[in-house]
């Protein structure tokens, strides 16, 4: 369609249309009234729809879309309750930064304010956790809506944008333009570093005895793997990476110390607490990772590089502030830096790979006649390699996904960081695995987590989008039970799930379409795999039976400083600082 | 806790001072005092915006946060030499006897009285908080009905303006 013949269309043709000219491909959601006429265009139109079994699903579908694609993923949904449903994945995106736009329909304009059927103000709910919102009351407006949300939502920081369309602006007609350009004054995300700050940051780095580089999810964003690779190679300054950024520097390679932070390893959290430098690229010092802010790093000069300028001395005071997109800040500082000028770092990363040999993530053996969590997830990541696609959901079976998965590319890993939204894992795997059918996705779940959004296999099974389940079934609330168990007295409150009894999870599982499996003995795990493996054509869950003491170590107990960090109850690292001089 | 004046240009669209309010409210910024008016272009609105913050960093955090929004095209912090003024209505007992009086500080303050019924006044002051602190405590005496307070407006003293090419604004979006 030329921009220049103008038909005219309804509202809800134009939506359509737009959403078509922005090169959406597909579309999860569920329809219901205000939104019904954007529906019936759609059934013409080239985007696929997928019918989800729960508007969160949508949004967290769009989301897993989104980050194994690089591309914006789109969710859909009516007023008032499909609309709430959206919104603990909106939120989701809010914090780990992911391009999603929703749709929503809204109640006719004329309506709004007076507590109509299905009413909800989503854009002054919705303020607080997406990047820009919309209220579109006329047809004509439509399209440069449409087309600021995908760019507000894929540029800059990423992020989440909800478009709120009335349904008489959908109902109304107007000549469809879908506009060359759109004018955002007010967003003009600076992605070219300064080279002054470069230079500035060339300098610090050359000086620095022991520095760290300290990578987040902005350069996955960014797309900035292999410029990151560059500098690591030409400065062999060692890495560590949050949860988000898994994948970004591959977990095998030896300069690579493993996360930081609250569940992070001894060598990640020992090198930034020891370091004098942090060369930070595109990530926000979430006190997740920081521990005790006051006693983060305390010796470490700050280089902060992120597109957002707002998370530039947010937490801690920056020495070398740099505001750009990873990717060519990471290019930049490969250029800028001299290795010949740099300090000798052969001590510190003598030191560091003391640590790194000393203290692996390891486990205590299984005690229970259960299954070892750690080495069910050790085990898949050994059979199923670092080509499929990763995705778990939030407790300790994401810590130990964290740890024991090969991560050895980028955008190969989804999980929900900031949030932290049990759920996240069966529509999240879904999306991944619609963004990308030739590859394999697996999703580490647990036992509650897979309880919240389930149902989206029957969607999965109906849709043909063979996803992999392997919930670590632990029979409780892990990750709760855990601190139960460190900071409660081991007072159990509401964290048995009593799985054990209810649901079944292969009958379950087989109700909504998909090959099940039950694994209780450690000889069936690679049976169970490879014939999960060998399944192609529905989806395939796995219930692993785990032991439910197993605890995720290392531990920075919440609000302590990363100097506590402990590798089991009651035991500290030994630091042997005298090793690195 | 210091307080610090913002001038911010923002989009005139339905639900632009919700954005701002959820902003300040989501992040616990605290807000003094919130003006917002229209501008000679009817598409642009001006915010003056009174901030109370801990630090230089805190008000760092509220002028980047601020500028994130698609909405805000431009803000500028006003300095200790700025004009800013807020205006104040304050209703007073002004029985026949004490008229005069209350009239004689009216005209010291260059406040004006706009409305006289038989037994109150109202007056109209503008002036900086100090002016109008030290009416209300000369008015105070005569048993102050009530008031209403119009909150900042400021602009930059001479000849400059926000839309100064070479004033560049807090956070450069280049
Ligand atoms: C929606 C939501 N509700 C509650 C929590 C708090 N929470 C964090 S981890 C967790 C336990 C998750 O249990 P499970 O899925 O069985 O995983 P496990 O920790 O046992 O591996 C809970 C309840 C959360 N993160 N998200």
């Amino acid at each position: 369609m030329e921009a220049n013949d103008n038909p005219v269309m309804t509202g809800a043709q134009a939506l359509i249309a737009s959403l078509e000219h922005a090169g959406v491909e597909v579309i999860f959601g569920v329809p219901g009234g205000a939104i019904l006429p954007v529906y019936d265009p759609l059934y013409d139109s080239k985007i696929r729809h997928i019918l989800v079994r729960h508007e969160q699903g949508a949004g967290h579908a769009a989301e897993g879309y989104a980050q194994t694609s690089g591309k914006v993923g789109v969710c859909m949904a009516t007023s008032g309750p499909g609309a709430t449903n959206l919104v603990t994945a909106i939120a989701d995106a809010f914090l780990d930064s992911v391009p999603i736009v929703a749709i929503t329909g809204q109640v006719a304009s004329t309506s709004i304010g007076t507590d109509a059927f299905q009413e909800a103000d989503i854009r002054g709910i919705t303020f607080p956790i997406t990047k820009h919102n919309f209220l579109v009351t006329r047809a004509e407006d439509i399209p440069t809506a449409v087309k600021e949300a995908f760019h507000i939502a894929s540029t800059g920081r990423p992020g989440p944008v909800l478009v709120d369309v009335t349904k008489d602006a959908m109902l109304g007609t107007a000549p469809f333009v879908w506009p060359k350009q759109i004018e955002l004054p007010g967003y003009k995300p600076t992605t070219h570093p300064h080279v002054r700050q470069i230079k500035e940051a060339a300098k610090v780095i050359e000086d620095a005895d022991r520095p760290v580089l300290y990578i987040g999810g902005g350069v996955i964003k960014a797309k900035a793997a292999a410029e990151l690779a560059e500098l690591v190679e030409a400065t062999g300054i060692p890495v560590v990476q949050t949860l988000m950024a898994q994948g970004a520097f591959p977990s095998s390679h030896p300069l690579n110390l493993g996360m930081p932070g609250m569940h992070g390893t001894v060598a990640a959290v020992g090198a930034l607490q020891r370091a004098d430098l942090l060369i930070a690229i595109g990530t926000r010092f979430d006190d997740r990772v920081t521990g005790k802010l006051a006693s983060f790093a305390p010796n470490a000069k700050v280089i902060h590089a992120d597109v957002d300028p707002a998370e530039i001395g947010k937490n801690r005071f920056v020495d070398v502030p740099i505001v750009g997109d990873a990717k060519p800040v990471l290019a930049d500082l490969a250029k800028a830096v001299s290795p010949e000028k740099m300090r000798d770092l052969s001590g510190w990363i003598h030191y560091l790979e003391g640590l790194k040999s000393r203290y692996p993530v390891g486990w205590e053996a299984d005690t229970q006649g259960k299954l070892s969590p750690q080495q069910v997830i050790k085990r898949l990541g050994e059979i199923v390699g670092p080509d499929a696609i990763y995705i778990t959901g939030v407790g300790q079976h994401q810590m130990w996904a964290t740890h024991f998965l090969p991560h050895e590319r980028a955008g190969r890993w989804a999980s929900s960081g900031g949030a932290g939204t049990m759920g996240f894992c069966v529509p999240a795997c879904m999306g991944a695995k619609v963004a990308n059918p030739d590859s394999v996705v697996w999703g580490i779940d647990g036992d509650g987590c897979f309880q919240m959004t389930n149902q989206e296999i029957t969607t999965c099974s109906l849709n043909d989008i063979p996803i992999k389940i392997a919930i670590m079934n632990n029979n409780v609330l892990g990750m709760v039970r855990q601190w139960q168990t460190l900071f409660y007295d081991q007072r159990y409150s509401a964290t048995n799930l009593f799985t054990d009894r209810l649901p079944d999870f292969p009958k379950l599982a087989e109700a909504m379409g998909a090959h099940a499996i039950r694994v209780t003995k450690p000889e069936e795990i690679d049976a169970a795999i490879n014939e999960a493996m060998s399944i192609n054509d529905r989806p395939v869950v796995i219930e692993f039976q785990v032991m439910k003491d197993a605890m995720v170590w290392p531990m920075v107990a919440a609000g302590t400083s990363n100097d506590e960090i402990k590798i089991a109850r009651d035991l500290a690292p030994q630091w042997n600082e005298e090793e690195w001089v | 806790m210091k307080s610090h004046t913002l001038s911010v240009l923002v989009s005139n669209r339905p639900g632009v001072l919700a954005r701002v309010a959820s902003l300040f409210s989501r992040r616990g910024f605290n807000i003094e005092s919130l003006t917002v008016g229209p501008t000679l272009d009817p598409d642009i609105s001006r915010m003056t915006v009174v901030v109370q913050v801990e630090s230089a960093l805190a008000l760092e955090q509220i002028v980047k946060q601020l500028a994130k929004l698609i909405e805000v095209f431009k803000i500028i912090e006003l300095d200790s030499s700025s004009v800013d003024r807020e205006m104040m209505l304050i209703k007073v007992h002004a029985p026949e006897q004490h008229r005069s009086a209350i009239i004689d500080v009216v005209r010291l303050f260059r406040a004006h009285a706009v409305d006289v019924g038989s037994d109150s006044m109202t007056v109209e002051v503008t002036g900086s908080v100090d002016k109008l602190r030290a009416l209300v405590e000369l008015l105070l005496p005569y048993g102050i009905i009530e008031t209403a307070t119009s909150g900042h407006v400021a602009l930059i003293r001479g000849a400059r303006s926000i839309t100064d090419k070479k004033r560049p604004a807090l956070v450069k979006r280049s």
